[in-house]
């Protein structure tokens, strides 16, 4: 501002138009703007906001970090689900304000690195700056006398600097010497700050062409890779169906490795899904042993096992008689590490009335005085509890259900036998239940396992780990590079010559004195002839 | 040994380890309080005060000494804790079954972290003069291991399958290493803003063997300067390519990883705040401990506040959660 107030004091006589001061134009205007925004300060301003900005997105459940636990948080908090809506809370690193806050902060970094970039080259090829009159001003300086001539010392210097890798000026005036070292600490800073936006770009890549799909996979279910056939599905905006490799896959077998002594006993120890792949319809068929940490790669596209529980295969038979659900598998959800799931059976097709069943299924199913108690993961004495719904289930009208959730808004729980709320039926494999009221009966075959199968494409993921390990060079070039700058003057005296030396440090975290005083006594030291 | 008997040895140590920060930090407190009477003996030979007797130089020169040596004594004895604390974690490591890195979980690394900064505070009292940073180091130590007996202990048992991996050595070595650094790094700028609240004036005790401020802040700057490197390392390259490998997903949102970076923003601004005006000196120093504190809460506090965090060793029962979501 004080710029355009000194602009206008100094053209008084100017006419039209007549500007009040600290008025701007809005050149003006623009280039104190870009002044302020490339501005150390406001970039240390925008880093904290930065920080700041991205905290309450790890308080607050992420929609697309875990849309589950996002929409259980919604329903426990209703006053503050709609303001928090509103704010872009529940997808905060994707919302306006964060990317405002980060774009300001990329800008900046641009505006700050390229004058320095040109600095830089220009700075390359110059020569060290002469040495100031008066060395005993530096803040770093020491003076002594020698015996030795001028020139001896002065040969001395040059050669002891040029070891010591300082470039030195060509032209330096007569009885001195000017020397600098550390030119790659600011190559080292501007890597840094360009890396930043290589791993930005990379990430934007990763995020734009990329998609991240999961499907839950009964063993023994095959996959090929379609998008009709992913549970979800979280395409990039710029991703092509096209992009979809082609292979095809089955899991087979499924193994837990139960930990049974020891103080974590029940623990699983190893999950391994073995499966058999074609990179392509008419691809040769391999196998591998899909476990966490050993994700498969297929072409571009990289397959990892994120999940798995038991599935417990069911038959529904009907008032007629008919079978109107299976014999198939039902996927129940895991509670807890110890397997013990929760899940839903739909069965709209039977008559008279329409069938849901909503329960429990016990791995290893323990009677506990008189409460049903999960003992073990491991499928030792697996058990289905479940409720019996009859009436409306809500599948009708075409609105999309969860196949987890059973709507109960239209259908009657069973009523009880005696002692219990509502009729229970507990079943182990091989069990039938006849339901009351002629409705029917339930049938509990066996029990399959499942696989989350987690599929995902991300582009530019080489781009972000070129971009990180490119940032952690420059960083360290540019934190343990020194940078600094030597003067010495001889003057011929009375009583010998006399030595000043001084020494600048341009990275603001060496001890010069330290430095200077090596230098004196590696000066001071008799000449090994 | 068995399992069983190297588990025992673990946790003996730790209490032994314990007792002798103990011993270490009474011998620092002893030093401390020494210094204060060599000031007193100095002050009054150089006025002659008349109601009391002059203290002589020999035994100015007496206190100098017994003071020295308590100096000595508390190194000494922290050099033997960090020893037996090693112990500790090698115990730890080679109970499990089959033998592994001793961290896995809170527990562990509460033990390894303190261990670290303990030993780094070793390694570095000698080249850079920290010697006086002792007494901070071993109360800090002495503290967080009590919490980690009380609060966060575990037994032994082998790895959850997520972290069954040779990136829980390259990871977790590396964040705990900058972890250590970076909490040394928080106690000079901690005193350095103390000391400066005091003013100029000529510091008598215990604040004589403190630096001076450009000191203070330039050791400061050196431990941030080697911390940061080492975070960006575990934070920014390390974890992403195991998170790659074990979540499918090289950046996830995940609050600990929020919070990490979170902690390498705050720490690249205090790196930036040293070189620009107005902000050098104390609001960089104030950034450094803003950056400790949220280190830390990353480290305990973010476990109680969100359940979601895929970095389930936090919870003693969720070794698996993560798979079931």
């Amino acid at each position: 501002m004080g710029d355009a107030m000194t602009t206008t004091a100094s053209r008084p006589t100017a006419p039209a138009p007549e500007r009040r001061s600290g008025e701007l134009t809005m050149r003006e205007l623009l280039r104190w703007c870009w002044r302020q925004l490339t501005s150390m300060r406001i970039a240390l301003i925008l880093l904290l906001l930065l920080a700041l900005a991205a905290v309450p997105g790890s308080l607050v459940p992420q929609e697309r970090v875990d849309s589950l636990k996002a929409g259980q948080w919604k329903d426990q908090h209703e006053t503050l689900t709609p303001i928090y809506e509103k704010l872009g809370i529940f997808n905060v690193y994707g919302s306006p304000w964060f990317a405002a806050i980060y774009i300001l902060l990329m800008i900046s970094l641009v505006g700050c690195i390229i004058p320095r970039t040109f600095v830089y080259w220009r700075g390359l090829r110059a020569q060290p700056p002469a040495a100031p009159r008066n060395l005993t001003r530096m803040p770093s300086h020491a003076t002594y006398g020698t015996t030795e001539s001028a020139d001896v010392v002065l040969e001395r210097a040059r050669t002891m600097l040029r070891r010591k890798r300082y470039r030195l000026r060509a032209d330096a005036a007569d009885g001195t010497v000017s020397a600098e070292r550390g030119y790659l600490r600011e190559l080292g800073n501007l890597i840094f700050h360009l890396a930043v936006l290589v791993v930005l770009v990379g990430f934007a890549t990763g995020s734009l062409f990329g998609y991240k799909g999961g499907v839950i996979l009964v063993t023994g279910t095959p996959f090929s890779n379609t998008p009709t056939q992913y549970d979800d599905f979280v395409p990039g905006s710029l991703f092509r169906a096209g992009q979809l490799d082609p292979f095809s896959f089955t899991v087979d077998d499924f193994d837990i490795d139960w930990l049974t002594s020891g103080p974590r006993a029940g623990m699983a120890r190893g999950f391994q899904a073995h499966m058999q792949y074609q990179t392509s319809p008419d691809g040769e068929e391999q196998d591998y042993n899909l476990r966490v940490n050993h994700p498969l790669t297929i072409g571009d596209t990289d397959l990892f096992l994120i999940g798995h529980g038991y599935a417990p295969v069911v038959t529904v038979r009907d008032g007629e008689g008919n079978v109107v659900w299976g014999p198939a598998p039902q996927i129940f959800l895991p509670q807890g590490p110890d397997l013990f799931s929760f899940g839903v059976i739909k069965v709209p097709d039977a008559k008279p009335s329409q069938l849901g069943f909503e329960g429990f299924f016990y791995p290893t199913f323990a009677n506990v005085d008189g409460d049903p108690v999960n003992l073990n993961g491991d499928d030792l004495n697996p058990a289905l509890s479940l409720n019996v719904w009859t009436g409306d289930l809500g599948l009708d009208d075409g609105t999309p259900q969860s196949v987890y959730v059973l709507d109960k808004s239209k259908a009657t729980a069973l009523p009880a036998k005696k002692g219990m709320e509502t009729l229970r039926v507990d079943l182990a494999p091989g069990d039938t239940a006849v339901l009351p009221n002629g409705l029917g009966s339930i049938t509990f075959d066996r029990v399959e396992s499942w696989q989350r199968i987690q599929i995902s494409q991300t582009p530019g993921k080489g781009v972000a780990l070129l971009g990180v390990v490119l940032a952690l060079l420059g960083l360290m070039g540019s934190l343990f590079i020194r940078s600094r700058r030597v003067w010495l003057r001889v003057t011929d005296g009375p009583n010998g010559t006399l030595v000043e030396i001084a020494a600048l440090d341009r990275s603001g975290g060496a001890d010069t004195d330290a430095v200077l005083s090596d230098l004196v006594a590696e000066l001071q030291e008799e000449p090994r002839s | 040994m068995t399992d069983a008997a190297w588990s025992t040895l673990s946790n003996q140590a730790v209490a032994a380890a314990a007792v002798v920060y103990f011993l270490a930090l009474l011998a620092y407190v002893v030093e401390w309080s020494s210094l204060r009477q060599v000031d007193r003996s100095k002050v009054l030979a150089g006025s002659g005060g008349p109601e009391v007797e002059p203290a002589s130089d020999a035994e100015v020169d007496k206190h100098r000494d017994r003071v020295a040596m308590f100096g000595r004594l508390g190194l000494l004895l922290t050099a033997i804790a960090v020893v037996i604390h090693f112990v500790a974690l090698l115990g730890r490591g080679m109970s499990a079954d089959p033998n592994r890195v001793p961290w896995g979980n809170m527990y562990e690394f509460t033990l390894a972290g303190t261990f670290v900064v303990a030993a780094l505070f070793l390694v570095m009292s000698r080249r850079y003069a920290l010697d006086w940073l002792g007494p901070v180091v071993v109360t800090f130590v002495l503290a967080l291991l009590m919490i980690a007996v009380v609060w966060l202990y575990d037994p032994v048992g082998p790895l959850p399958e997520a972290l069954d991996s040779y990136w829980l050595v390259i990871h977790v070595v590396s964040a705990i290493v900058a972890t250590g650094a970076f909490t040394l790094g928080g106690m000079t700028s901690a005193t350095y803003l103390l000391k400066r609240r005091r003013g100029d004036r000529a510091e008598t005790g215990l604040w004589a063997r403190v630096p001076s401020l450009d000191k203070l802040d330039l050791m400061s700057y050196r431990i941030h300067a080697f911390a940061f490197p080492v975070w960006t390392f575990a934070v920014l390259i390390t974890g992403p390519i195991w998170a790659h490998q074990a979540w499918s997903s090289y950046w996830n949102w995940d609050p600990k990883e929020v919070w990490a970076f979170i902690t390498w923003v705050v720490y690249a601004a205090y790196l930036h705040a040293r070189t620009t005006a107005g902000w050098r000196g104390r609001n960089a120093a104030i950034l450094a401990l803003v950056g400790t504190a949220t280190l830390w809460f990353n480290f305990i506090g973010i476990n109680y506040f969100s359940s979601s965090s895929q970095h389930s060793y936090a919870g003693a029962t969720a070794p698996i959660s993560q798979l079931d979501r």
